[in-house]
């Protein structure tokens, strides 16, 4: 959590908002905030003025946006932007579900807060088939069953296509390990690893 | 998007690789707000107090509910029923337990206002130790299953050659990628919609219908993807009535997704177990007896049993056989059905003890099985409908290269590795239940067919279709098969291996009738029987014709036979001799189930039956700290599930041969002899290899080191 806590006071985003706003950046803080603050008006009110503005590319289009620092990349993607083939499974990072692209290179999301994304770019599985035409990795994923229920495969097929860019898929056993960060419950792996193993010897730039 | 290279493919693969598959929690509707969970952070005893002032005043939250200040939910006003009656009771049964929902406009802030929420609690005593309990328990006073007794109870004490040992395993949790939850959208007049992660619309349906003293068709159930269940989505949880409750009481729609911690206390588990096995053989190696205690685990505040014991009756040709199985009650939250159930705890226990008396006697262990393989169901005394065991034996030895396993353990020896193979069956019932499917037949050639069963993840739409395809001469691109939404003709849970069965037969009878009523009309209207649909459509000016099938519940021959389906899992490990590391490096899984309908689904489910079955016999162990009866592990990187690199190509087989009982597309269920049986197999090959007999799960380095 982004939030800045303290149980013991309970009123700590007051002083965190007086703080910050007396000490680095007064002139620019609205006079409403300090006094909805102080005269302790109403949170609802304050709030308002805590989002801090974004600008990112997802999937090649732009968004310029307001968030609270709190908001992982996955819960804006899945939340705000309605991109939901981004999946959470742990929040915590252990899974791989949440996978995608950060300027093409295989991310988290849920470990990385959408505020700290500034001007990156941004693929998810969204991003990945060219209108129509499936991506050689989802084709392989689907030829080889490469997945069952369907909730790992996004970052499943995310991570396979860095892993194959990454020079990382040179064979079976090194696709296992770098394939490892990515759980599939159903037990898909062997099928992934084919799949894999297939588009990278097809060797077409992917 | 069309994309089919093969008609084996699953129906819904573009949806899933493109995420266009929408899980529960991915429906976008109006004024969505979330919900978060406070719960206990006791074991046992009763709230005090909840303060909810900072939580209510913190921004965006809407409501915080709690038993204080619940709305009325008229099931849980009577007397009885379920204990856990969420928000109805001050009492704590577990840690872990939902005691209060925040609502807010975001997820942040309902995340936010939750952890402002104070609770007071009277603590009371509490266990959560299921090792200690066995030692103290009075078995007269557990629940469980009635004593089975066929012949002489515990006649293994006076064989000639016997063997007698304990068999341990941990909880296990499901741990579907999918987190659990739902969205509730309660609306004027008493009805709902919810978006749910279920094994089964209908059973979610009644659930709430049952709760909220409402119609069930005031209840709208959709859940078209389900990101895995194994069990756990096969009953409607409390932590799903609190956010109804919580939309009944905004007029909101209400998301609740739960954490991964969450996943571990609040969604059921895999029961541990305690297994204590006697068996008795003469010295050529014919069992005489086989005795099978199991102990289970439950909840204080309800009963959970399951069929630990059951496999013991039947598999083996033994004369004497006597099971008893109890359930040991603790202040944790009930467990649930897990892949397999019981029945893949009582493999383990039973097929390691058949592999121990082999080595006792230095025999083979297949063809110690082969030479106690019943002909008939020596329960039921009963034929099989059908059984190609030792045709299965077969297959996998040659797969697996079983000529190279010596029957001296240790004797296979690559540089600091040493190698073993082990064996183990897995059995369990072939069910059948009762379903209805609707048949669309459209001039644009097209089938449509519909029935509220579900789709965890073997591909219910994919086997449908399949059959409907080869029954109907309909390419598989031109059918579309309908499912997780409870408007459609009612099916039953997906569990117990039994939807292909189930569900398929009624898609064979609908396609029956259909095809009865094409040749009708085309008789009528003197065309040739054989005539295509869409011909004989268009010539008796129809746009479509449906039928509705409630398939019939079993042939009616089946009450003379046992139906079951067997599995046997080879497998070569490779245990690492300064680190005690196994690893599985070699797996031949066989399945027997009948005619396999939907061959490419169906080779993933016994792939994936493997996998789990990697991680049950090393590596799965929920662990709690009995001090203060919380998990320790409750997380990815503590409780390991098999990654990637834990797994090696698996070879899969199936007999491929009809049932002539079982339904009329002669397939029996293969979800949970995927995985049963599978940790005993591991557990067979690592004392092949080493000498050493692990009679505890996981087979984790410390153990092989020590064993």
């Amino acid at each position: 959590m982004a939030e800045i806590d303290n149980n013991q006071s309970g009123d700590t985003r007051r002083d965190f908002l007086k703080k910050t706003s007396l000490f680095t950046a007064l002139s620019l803080t609205p006079l409403t905030v300090l006094k909805a603050a102080d005269n302790k008006v109403d949170e609802r009110f304050a709030e308002l003025f805590e989002k801090i503005p974004l600008n990112l590319k997802v999937n090649n289009k732009p968004y310029t946006l307001k968030v609270e620092p709190r908001v992982t990349l996955l819960d804006l993607l899945r939340e705000q932007l309605h991109l939901t083939g981004t999946k959470k499974g742990c929040d915590y990072g252990q899974c791989g579900a949440c996978t995608i692209h950060i300027d093409g290179v295989r991310v988290n999301s849920c470990l990385s807060l959408a505020v700290m994304n500034e001007g990156k770019s941004i693929t998810t599985i969204e991003g990945l088939a060219k209108g129509d035409e499936l991506h050689p990795m989802q084709a392989a994923f689907i030829k080889h069953d490469g997945f069952q229920c369907g909730y790992c495969t996004p970052g499943q097929i995310m991570s396979a296509v860095a892993c194959v860019r990454e020079g990382h898929a040179n064979s079976k056993d090194e696709i296992r390990e770098y394939m490892s960060g990515n759980i599939c419950r159903c037990g898909a792996y062997p099928n992934i690893v084919d799949a894999i193993q297939e588009v990278k010897e097809g060797g077409k730039a992917i | 998007m069309e994309f089919f290279v093969d008609e084996n493919d699953r129906v819904d693969g573009v949806d899933k690789v493109t995420g266009k598959a929408k899980y529960f929690a991915e429906y976008q509707l109006p004024g969505l707000t979330y919900g978060v969970l406070v719960t206990s952070t006791i074991t046992k005893g009763k709230i005090t107090a909840i303060d909810t002032k900072a939580a209510k005043n913190a921004p965006g939250v809407l409501e915080v509910l709690s038993h204080l200040n619940k709305p009325s939910v008229a099931g849980y006003e009577q007397a009885g029923g379920s204990p856990m009656k969420i928000f109805y009771t001050d009492q704590i049964f577990f840690n872990g337990q939902p005691i209060a929902i925040v609502v807010a406009d975001t997820f942040e802030r309902a995340t936010f206002a939750a952890s402002l929420v104070k609770v007071s609690y009277e603590k009371a005593a509490f266990n959560t130790n299921f090792e200690a309990s066995i030692k103290d328990a009075a078995v007269k006073k557990l629940q469980g299953q009635p004593p089975y007794v066929r012949g002489i109870a515990d006649a293994y004490k006076t064989a000639e050659v016997k063997v007698e040992q304990i068999y341990t395993m941990p909880v296990e949790t499901h741990n579907p990628m999918e987190l659990h939850g739902i969205i509730a959208d309660w609306q004027a007049n008493d009805k709902v919609t919810v978006y749910a992660k279920t094994q089964g619309v209908k059973s979610t349906q009644n659930t709430i219908a049952n709760v909220f003293k409402i119609p069930a068709e005031n209840i709208q159930v959709n859940s078209q993807f389900v990101g895995g269940g194994f069990g756990m989505a096969l009953r409607t949880w409390p932590l799903e009535i609190a956010a109804i409750m919580a939309s009944k009481q905004l007029k909101k729609p209400v998301k609740l997704v739960i954490t991964r911690d969450q996943m571990f206390t609040m969604v059921g588990n895999r029961p541990a177990a305690y297994q204590k096995i006697g068996l008795g053989a003469t010295k050529d190696g014919k069992i005489t007896g086989i005795t099978h205690t199991a102990f289970g685990q439950t909840a204080t505040y309800e009963n959970f049993t399951e069929g630990v014991v059951n496999m013991s009756k039947f598999m083996y040709d033994s004369e004497n056989v006597n099971t008893n199985y109890y359930v040991i009650p603790l202040d944790m939250g009930v467990p649930i059905w897990m892949r397999g159930p019981g029945e893949a705890t009582g493999a383990f226990a039973l097929e390691s003890a058949i592999d121990e008396m082999a080595h006792a006697l230095d025999m083979d262990p297949l063809d110690f099985r082969a030479k106690n393989d019943p002909e008939k169901d020596p329960a039921q005394n009963r034929p099989f409908s059908s059984k190609y065991i030792k045709e299965a034996y077969k297959l996998g030895a040659a797969k697996i290269g079983w000529n190279n396993r010596k029957n001296k353990p240790g004797s296979t020896i690559e540089g600091s590795w040493n190698i073993g193979y082990g064996v183990s069956i897995g059995v369990f019932n072939a069910g059948r239940g009762r379903a209805s499917v609707k048949g669309i037949l459209k001039a644009d050639g097209t089938l449509i067919l519909q029935s509220a069963t579900s789709d965890i993840g073997p591909g219910t739409g994919t086997g449908m279709t399949l059959i409907a395809s080869k029954l109907m001469n309909i390419p598989v691109e031109k059918i579309v098969f309908e499912l997780g939404d409870s408007s459609l003709p009612p099916a039953p849970s997906q569990g117990g291996s039994a939807t292909l069965s189930t569900v398929g037969s009624a898609v064979n009878d609908v396609c029956v009738a259909l095809k009865a009523t094409i040749a009708e009309l085309a008789a009528n209207s003197n065309m040739d029987a054989t005539s295509n649909f869409v011909d004989v459509l268009k010539k008796n000016n129809l746009p479509i014709i449906e039928k509705t099938i409630q398939s019939s519940q079993n042939n009616p021959e089946a009450k003379n036979y046992s139906m079951y389906s067997f599995s046997i899992h080879f497998v070569q490990v490779k245990v690492h001799q300064l680190t005690g590391v196994v690893k599985v490096s070699k797996i031949v899984s066989v399945g027997d189930a009948g005619k396999i309908v939907s061959p490419k689904t169906a080779r993933s489910q016994m792939v994936g039956g493997a996998v789990g079955g990697i991680g049950m016999a090393l590596t799965e162990e929920a662990i709690l700290d009995n001090r203060y009866g919380r998990y320790v592990n409750n997380n990815f990187a503590d409780y390991h599930v098999p990654v990637n690199a834990d797994v090696p190509d698996i070879d899969v087989i199936f007999i491929d041969k009809p049932d002539p009982i079982v339904n009329p597309m002669g397939a029996k269920g293969m979800g949970e002899i995927a995985l049963i049986g599978f940790a005993g197999a591991v557990a067979n090959a690592v004392f092949n290899a080493t000498g050493k007999r692990i009679r505890s799960l996981p087979i984790t380095p410390d153990k092989v080191l020590e064993g």
